[in-house]
């Protein structure tokens, strides 16, 4: 019993311990996404490129992609963007730009100062697929296998480190087991 | 006094260029364009959705409810919880929908389910062992009130 105040600053000590612990992590204000290992919301969008033309899940099928979340209002997309050059430019897989919520003219401004590190670019304007999608900020990058599940999710702007320590990993294996 | 006037129409107009332009600079964060309060076809439907909005949290402020919320997203969520009240869906509905996409964060009061029960029943948890603790603590100190001490006390 004479134990007890020691036990319960102990205890107080272990839970302060563990908020420390747990607040490390740098991403932890990025939600968890209800998506991972079910089936990518369908969407059927226009092509920033080509006026007229659809394109959507449909088109996608039977190979992974990368679906980026961008704006030209985003600055952390600008952060972002040397990096997803870089690894578009391995063609390892196919990297749809998602571009939301912007106005065209900004959108094809942005690919033209920074380059167009795209295969194909969607917009939605309204932000109503975004919803379907779980999408709240950019840059937000989703990967999804060939079978239209999606695989990962990371929330904040794509480093050298994520893309080998979790997207590259997450990949070699959507190709082992497709 | 016109003078006066004058001054006063363009310390107004001064105070309007300066809001324009701080609104516009803090418009680079954020998509989109402004867009209009939602309009009510009746005062049962803004209650409902008033309602609604202050229990769901904005997704990408996480301290705020949809309904404080300015970013660009909180405004079309905003626009999708009415679109979907004006589709027939009800409260529930609205907020599986969401739960669906956003996961359980959206929810002010999370369901109680077993993975919720610690968050709902802790406290309670907490304060009945607090006044265990304080039973005991009482019964022990009763039973070991020694009868000599009380004449000693003065009063």
């Amino acid at each position: 019993m004479r134990l007890m105040p020691l036990l319960v600053v102990a205890a107080l000590g272990v839970l302060l311990a563990a908020g420390v612990w747990m607040s490390r992590n740098p991403n932890r204000e990025a939600l968890p996404s209800p998506l991972i290992g079910k089936a990518a919301p369908t969407f059927e969008l226009p092509v920033l490129h080509e006026a007229g033309r659809l394109f959507g899940t449909r088109d996608l099928q039977g190979a992974p992609y990368l679906l980026n979340v961008w704006g030209s209002w985003c600055p952390a997309c600008r952060d972002e963007h040397p990096v997803l050059t870089r690894f578009a430019e391995s063609k390892r897989v196919r990297v749809v730009g998602f571009n939301w919520n912007d106005e065209h003219a900004d959108a094809m401004a942005w690919l033209e100062q920074f380059g167009n590190p795209y295969w194909i670019v969607v917009t939605d304007r309204e932000g109503k697929v975004a919803i379907d999608w779980g999408i709240y900020g950019a840059p937000e990058s989703f990967l999804v296998d060939g079978k239209g599940v999606v695989r990962w999710k990371f929330v904040g702007p794509l480093t050298d480190e994520v893309i080998a320590q979790q997207l590259l990993p997450k990949l070699a294996e959507i190709e082992r087991a497709p | 006094m016109s003078g006066c006037f004058l001054h006063r129409i363009r310390l107004a107009a001064l105070v309007a260029a300066a809001s324009l332009l701080l609104m516009s600079s803090l418009a680079l964060a954020q998509p989109g364009t402004p867009v209009a309060p939602p309009e009510f076809t009746s005062s049962a439907e803004e209650t409902r959705f008033h309602a609604l909005v202050s229990e769901l949290r904005c997704v990408m402020c996480q301290n705020q409810s949809l309904a404080d919320s300015n970013a660009q997203i909180a405004t079309d969520l905003r626009r999708e919880v009415l679109e979907l009240m004006r589709q027939g869906k009800s409260d529930r509905e609205i907020k599986e929908f969401l739960v669906a996409r956003y996961g359980e964060f959206v929810l002010y009061r999370p369901q109680v389910e077993s993975k919720t029960w610690l968050l709902w029943f802790g406290p309670l948890l907490i304060l009945l062992a607090g006044g265990a603790v304080v039973v005991a603590v009482v019964r022990k100190r009763a039973g070991a009130t020694n009868p000599a001490t009380d004449e000693d006390q003065e009063w």
